[in-house]
C-alpha cells in the first residue's frame, strides 16, 4: 500500500489546559487516509470528530503528537502550515454563515486569491468549482446573501473546492437542508471525488448517507477511535454502536428484525439496493442463504 | 483561543456577599465610592480599606483573582503616581535636578492617589466578581424604577443590557468559528501593515455582523411568539427580596459613611 496522504501520530488535544475547564478532546488518535479514499467519520456530539479535522489542516495545534501530510509534519514551519492549508480543504458546519463578498464569484475566488494564483487561473478555478458545486453561471454575479439556503451552502462549498484540495474535509455538509438539497450536495461531492480522485473525509450524523458513500468508516467515541472498517464491518456491530449513542441505517435494522422473525436474509445490508437483492434472492431461491 | 477570555468575570459562590441582593450591592458600591472620595486622612483611609478587606474576605474571592483584575490598570496607576509625584508642590524639596523637583508632599500625594485607585477598582471588582450579570441588571432596573415616572424606558434599557450580556459569549464563539473558516481558505489575520490588517478583517466582520442581525431577528420573533411586550405588568420568576442581611449590610455602609465624615471633621 502507498504511504497515507494524511495521518496523525498519537494525536492528543486538550482544550483550556490548566484551567478548571480543562477537557481532553482527543486521546492518542492514530488516523490515516489514503489518496482517493472516501472516509466517513461518525460519532456523537463532542466525541472529537470536529477537533480531529481541525488538526488535519493545521487550524488547531496538537497538545502532543504529530499530523503528517505526505510524510511531512504540517507544523514544521509557518509556511508549511499555510501551504498545506490549501491542500487540505475544510468545509465547516453551516459554511454559508461565512460568506462575505459582494458577489458569489468573488467569494469563491477568496481562497484561490490567497494562493496568489494568476487572474486567468483564478477565473478557471472559480468556474470549475461553481460547476462542481452545482451553481449556475448566472448566479456568480449575484450577492451571496440573495441566494436560498441550499444555494448558499453550495457557494460556500465551492469556495473550498476552488482551492482544488487533495484532501476535502466536510463537517456535516447536509445538516439543516431539505431532502432535495441534501441529495444535490452529496451528488456534487461524489462528482468531485470521482473527477479529481481526491481524498474525501465526510463527517455526518446520517447513517443512511454515509453507508452508501464511504469506502471506510471511522467511529469516534470519547476522543478515541472506537471502530475503523468498511461500512459492512462497522454496521454489523450494531450493539456496540448503540452503546456509544449511534445507530445503524434503518435498512440494517429492518433486515435484522426480519432475521429475528426467522427469514434467512443478510442482516449486514446497509443500502436499499443490497437489501432488495437479498430479499429477492430469498424469494427466488427459497432457503438458499446469504450474499 | 478567544473563548479563554473571561468576560462578565462572575465567579459563582454561596458566601454572604454573593447572596446579598444586587440592589444592596449596587447601593453599597456607590456609597463606598463616595466615602472613598470624602476620606481625606490616613486614618479614614485605613477604615475604608479595612472595610474592603473584610468584604473581600467574606466573599472568599482569591487574592490572585483580584490581582489579575487589577493588572490592566497598572499603567493608569503608575501614570497617576508619576504625575502626582512631579506636580505636587510642597515645602520639603527632596530632589532638585534639571526640570525635576520632587517634594516629600509629592511622594505622599502619589501614594495617596495610587491607594485611592487601588481601593476604588478592588471595590467595584468585588461587585462584578460576586454578582451574576443578569442579577446586576435586574438590580439596576429595580433601582431605576422611579425614573419610569419621567418616561425613561427603564425596563427596555435593562432588557437590552441583559441581552447584550447574554450574547457576548455567543458572539465570541461565532468569531472564533468564522476566523477558523476563513483561515481554512488561506485568510491571514496577523501579518501585513495596518491597512492590510484592517482589510483582512473584512472577511471576519461582515459575516459576524450579518450573523448578529440574523440572531437579533430570530430572538425578536422568539420573544414575540412568547407574547413579550415590554415591562408592563411583567412579573419575575426570581423576585428581588431584601432580607435581614441586606439591611445589616446597608447599616454597615451608613455607619462607615458616618465614621469617615466624623473622622474628617476632626481632621484626623
Amino acid at each position: 500500500m502507498l504511504a497515507p496522504i494524511i495521518q496523525t501520530e498519537n494525536l492528543c488535544h486538550v482544550y483550556s489546559e490548566g484551567t478548571p475547564f480543562e477537557h481532553a478532546a482527543l486521546k492518542d488518535v492514530n488516523f490515516a487516509a489514503e489518496k482517493g479514499e472516501f472516509i466517513g467519520i461518525i460519532g456523537h456530539t463532542g466525541s472529537g470528530k470536529s477537533t480531529l479535522v481541525q488538526h488535519l489542516n493545521g487550524l488547531l495545534k496538537p497538545t502532543s503528537g504529530r499530523v503528517l501530510f505526505e510524510g511531512e509534519d504540517i507544523h514544521s514551519s509557518r509556511e508549511t502550515t499555510r501551504r498545506i492549508r490549501f491542500r487540505v480543504g475544510l468545509v465547516f458546519q453551516y459554511p454559508e454563515y461565512q460568506l462575505f463578498e459582494e458577489t458569489v464569484y468573488k467569494d469563491i475566488a477568496f481562497g484561490p486569491k490567497n494562493m496568489k494564483l494568476s487572474e486567468a487561473e483564478i477565473d478557471r478555478r472559480v468556474r470549475d468549482a461553481a460547476r462542481f458545486a452545482g451553481i449556475p453561471e448566472e448566479f456568480l454575479d449575484k450577492s451571496p446573501f440573495e441566494l436560498s439556503g441550499g444555494q448558499k451552502r453550495r457557494a460556500a462549498i465551492a469556495g473550498v473546492i476552488a482551492m482544488q484540495p487533495d484532501v476535502l474535509i466536510l463537517d456535516e455538509p447536509t445538516a439543516g437542508l431539505d431532502p432535495k438539497g441534501r441529495e444535490e450536495i452529496i451528488a456534487n461531492i461524489t462528482d468531485y471525488h470521482k473527477a479529481r480522485n481526491s481524498t474525501i473525509i465526510f463527517i455526518t450524523h446520517s447513517m443512511e448517507d454515509i453507508a452508501r458513500l464511504a469506502d471506510r468508516l471511522v467511529v469516534f467515541n470519547d476522543g478515541q477511535i472506537a471502530m475503523d472498517g468498511t461500512p459492512r464491518e462497522v454496521f454489523s456491530r450494531a450493539g456496540e454502536l448503540s452503546q456509544i449513542g449511534l445507530d445503524v441505517p434503518a435498512v440494517t435494522r429492518v433486515m435484522k428484525r426480519l432475521r429475528e422473525l426467522g427469514l434467512d436474509v443478510d442482516e449486514s445490508c446497509f443500502t436499499i439496493e443490497q437489501a432488495e437483492a437479498s430479499i429477492l434472492r430469498l424469494k427466488e431461491g427459497g432457503v438458499s442463504g446469504h450474499a | 483561543m478567544l473563548k479563554d477570555i473571561t468576560l462578565g468575570q462572575y465567579f459563582p459562590g454561596d458566601t454572604v456577599i454573593h447572596s446579598l441582593d444586587p440592589r444592596t450591592k449596587l447601593i453599597m458600591t456607590v456609597v463606598y465610592i463616595v466615602v472613598l472620595f470624602i476620606a481625606g486622612s490616613w486614618v479614614s483611609y485605613g477604615l475604608v480599606a479595612a472595610f474592603l478587606v473584610l468584604c473581600v474576605a467574606l466573599s472568599k474571592i482569591r487574592l490572585k483573582t483580584i490581582l489579575s483584575g487589577l493588572k490592566p490598570l497598572i499603567l493608569i496607576m503608575v501614570l497617576t503616581g508619576i504625575l502626582n509625584l512631579f506636580y505636587q508642590k510642597g515645602e520639603r524639596l527632596l530632589v532638585d535636578w534639571w526640570i525635576f523637583h520632587i517634594y516629600l508632599e509629592g511622594i505622599v500625594k502619589a501614594f495617596f492617589m495610587i491607594t485611592r485607585i487601588l481601593l476604588l477598582i478592588t471595590g467595584t471588582l468585588l461587585l462584578t466578581y460576586t454578582t451574576a450579570p443578569i442579577r446586576l441588571t435586574d438590580g439596576l432596573e429595580s433601582l431605576m424604577n422611579p425614573l419610569k415616572k419621567l418616561r425613561v424606558p427603564v425596563h427596555e434599557l435593562a432588557m437590552m443590557m441583559s441581552i447584550a450580556l447574554r450574547f457576548i459569549p455567543t458572539l465570541i464563539e461565532e468569531t472564533d468559528k468564522i476566523m477558523s473558516a476563513q483561515k481554512a481558505r488561506g485568510a491571514d489575520f496577523d501579518s501585513g501593515g495596518l491597512m492590510r490588517k484592517a482589510k483582512s478583517l473584512l472577511p471576519l466582520l461582515i459575516p459576524l455582523f450579518v450573523g448578529a442581525f440574523r440572531r437579533a431577528d430570530e430572538l425578536a420573533v422568539a420573544m414575540e411568539s412568547r407574547c413579550y411586550h415590554g415591562g408592563q405588568g411583567r412579573t419575575r420568576m426570581k423576585q428581588l427580596v431584601m432580607s435581614a442581611r441586606d439591611w445589616t449590610a446597608l447599616s454597615a455602609g451608613a455607619l462607615l459613611t458616618a465614621a469617615v465624615i466624623t473622622l474628617d471633621a476632626f481632621g484626623l
